[in-house]
């Protein structure tokens, strides 16, 4: 209990409940902001123009109740697990979120782990060739990784990649000759290997590379580019210059002086760039055809499915909350004055 | 004895000569006081000792320890000597200091590395560092970070660290300007004690010359990249034999008045 570390984490934690219940008041209040009537959007053609069908389906989704009262009537039932039917597959919204969560995680993730290796390796190689060629070129191509839309970018890697030079198998997370792994975690690679079933896990692998590094582009532009600053300014750092005078090999000097200051405003940007690679899941899934929660957002915002749509702004705030989270403790992890300050 | 000489020492950064000729020998037990205002090139000249000069820069001379040209030896070959036989304490220790990682951590990882004692080991000769130079409770201070100890206590951990590898020369760069005045008498002695104990031939380059009076045996008084005056303190401080150093020596308030 006396452990700063723990104290720290306790606190933070307080501060995420807080959050998470301000995400379900944000989302419940834009998702009913939104102009259009979920009657219209639901009911065919012939039974709008019948008052009594549009009386009933209003009853029945609690729609006549005032605002706060279906606020508070939600949150009830959220508490006890359940986020309603999906107006649009007449099933629980958590039985297609299970569905779909651990297709986006699984793309999202990869491509998070993906702009992490190859975004903070190309920053830390370009802040030593500071300047020279190589440094150029990554500081180019890092410009163009931020600069080009994502969606773009899906569109000619899936024309170029996939239909002109057959590099990549199709769209989807396996081909459809494939039965998918039992499921455990939901994630195929994952599944897959845990099975033992290493063909499944190829296929997975395969179908997950190109969406993910579609998906990763931009982030990985982004951590070059940050990376490369980052390490610039603790390169030029006094502490920097005494660990070279103690006569420590350069990659010591590197590894555990430069590296850990950098990784302060590179974590930062980490956390922040999640946000964006769960928002580019629904351009990308969309051109891939990955049935994840980029897609059911789409559909259901397009329908006006409210329960769906509320279901899956709950999910990306509640993985928006666990990603400051850890952002937080690794602040607290990696300096020791975060830890006794706050 | 002479264990560093330093013989016709220029240094050019981009074309532009900073040190133009510089003679120092430096004797075990001595502190060898380095004087000059900034810019003169005093700072340079304890970087290029250690072979820390700002990339670019182009060495001319002979810097010879234990008669070995430190200036003629490959990057790998000086970084064996950085630390184990020259040490260095910098002038901020607010900013010399890693932030993150912990004083004992600083202390031994160079130690573990040169001298490749284990962790065990390590600690314990960091612990009595860290008492040799005055910490109280050295055992506690041995996790502690640098934030948690104030300036005084942070140059004192920073000239453990110098010396941990037990080096036969310490560059001193400025070591107490950023003290304060009572805090600054406290290092001084330290350095002074341990030159003495140690036989360490120590370089304090500083531009404050009462602080070069306080503990100096021989002073060098550098102007424009050139020695002006090098001689005992005594000598030096009573019977300037350089306008330059005179001047210097109007400057300190209390010898204004005879």
């Amino acid at each position: 209990m006396k452990h700063p570390l723990f104290r720290f984490l306790a606190r933070r934690l307080a501060v995420s409940v807080l959050l998470a219940v301000g995400v379900t008041l944000i989302t419940f209040t834009l998702t009913n902001l939104v102009p259009g009537d979920p009657a219209a959007a639901n009911l065919g053609q012939q039974a709008l123009g019948n008052p009594a069908i549009v009386k009933q389906f209003r009853e029945q989704n609690g729609l006549d109740k005032p605002l706060p009262v279906q606020y508070v009537t939600y949150l009830g039932h959220l508490v006890q697990g359940d986020l309603g039917e999906s107006q649009q597959s007449h099933r629980p919204v958590d039985a297609d979120l299970a569905e779909f969560v651990p297709a986006t995680f699984e793309l999202a993730g990869a491509a998070l782990v993906l702009s992490l290796v190859v975004g903070v390796a190309f920053g830390v190689i370009a802040a030593l060739r500071r300047d020279r060629l190589v440094d150029q070129f990554l500081r180019v191509t890092s410009l163009a990784g931020v600069s080009v839309p994502t969606f773009w970018l899906a569109l000619l890697a899936f024309y170029f990649v996939f239909y002109r030079l057959r590099l990549a198998p199709g769209s989807g997370r396996l081909a459809p000759t494939m039965t998918p792994p039992p499921h455990v975690t939901g994630l195929y690679t994952v599944d897959a290997a845990m099975a033992g079933q290493w063909d499944v896990f190829a296929g997975a692998v395969g179908h997950l590379a190109l969406p993910a590094l579609v998906l990763a582009a931009y982030t990985i532009g982004l951590l070059t580019r940050f990376t490369r600053s980052a390490v610039l300014e603790v390169l030029g750092q006094d502490y920097v210059r005494a660990a070279r005078a103690k006569g420590l090999p350069g990659r010591v000097v590197l590894l555990q002086y430069v590296l850990r200051a950098a990784l302060v405003p590179i974590i930062t940007v980490a956390g922040l760039a999640f946000g964006s690679l769960l928002s580019g899941t629904v351009l990308v899934e969309s051109i891939f055809a990955w049935p994840g929660i980029g897609q059911y957002a789409y559909k259901s915002a397009t329908n006006l499915d409210l329960p769906a749509v509320m279901g899956v702004g709950l999910v990306v705030g509640a993985i928006y909350v666990v990603v400051n989270l850890i952002v937080d403790v690794l602040y607290g992890v990696i300096d020791p004055r975060v830890r006794s300050t706050t | 004895m002479t264990i560093l000489a330093i013989e016709g020492l220029t240094v050019e950064l981009g074309g532009r000569p900073i040190i133009r000729g510089v003679d120092l020998a430096l004797e075990s037990g001595n502190v060898h006081g380095l004087a000059g205002e900034s810019g003169s090139g005093k700072t340079m000249t304890g970087l290029a000792v250690l072979g820390l000069l700002p990339h670019g820069a182009r060495t001319g001379g002979t810097i010879s320890l234990g008669g070995t040209d430190l200036l003629s030896l490959s990057p790998k070959e000086m970084n064996r000597r950085r630390g184990s036989e020259i040490g260095m304490v910098f002038q901020d220790q607010s900013t010399s200091l890693h932030p993150m990682l912990s004083a004992g951590r600083q202390l031994t990882d160079h130690m573990r590395h040169h001298l490749g004692l284990d962790r065990r080991r390590a600690r314990e000769r960091a612990v009595e560092l860290l008492g040799k130079v005055r910490i109280p409770d050295p055992e506690g201070a041995f996790d502690r970070y640098p934030h948690q100890f104030s300036g005084g206590m942070r140059q004192r951990i920073a000239i453990a660290i110098a010396l941990a590898c037990e080096p036969r020369v310490l560059i001193a760069d400025e070591p107490t300007t950023a003290l304060d005045v009572t805090v600054q008498a406290g290092i001084l002695r330290l350095l002074r004690d341990l030159c003495d104990d140690l036989g360490l031939a120590v370089l304090l380059v500083t531009h404050d010359l009462g602080v070069m009076s306080a503990v100096a045996d021989v002073i060098s008084v550098m102007r424009d990249g050139r020695l002006v005056e090098t001689g005992p303190r005594a000598r030096v401080m009573r019977d300037p034999a350089d306008p330059y150093t005179r001047e210097l020596l109007d400057a300190l308030p209390d010898r204004s008045t005879p």
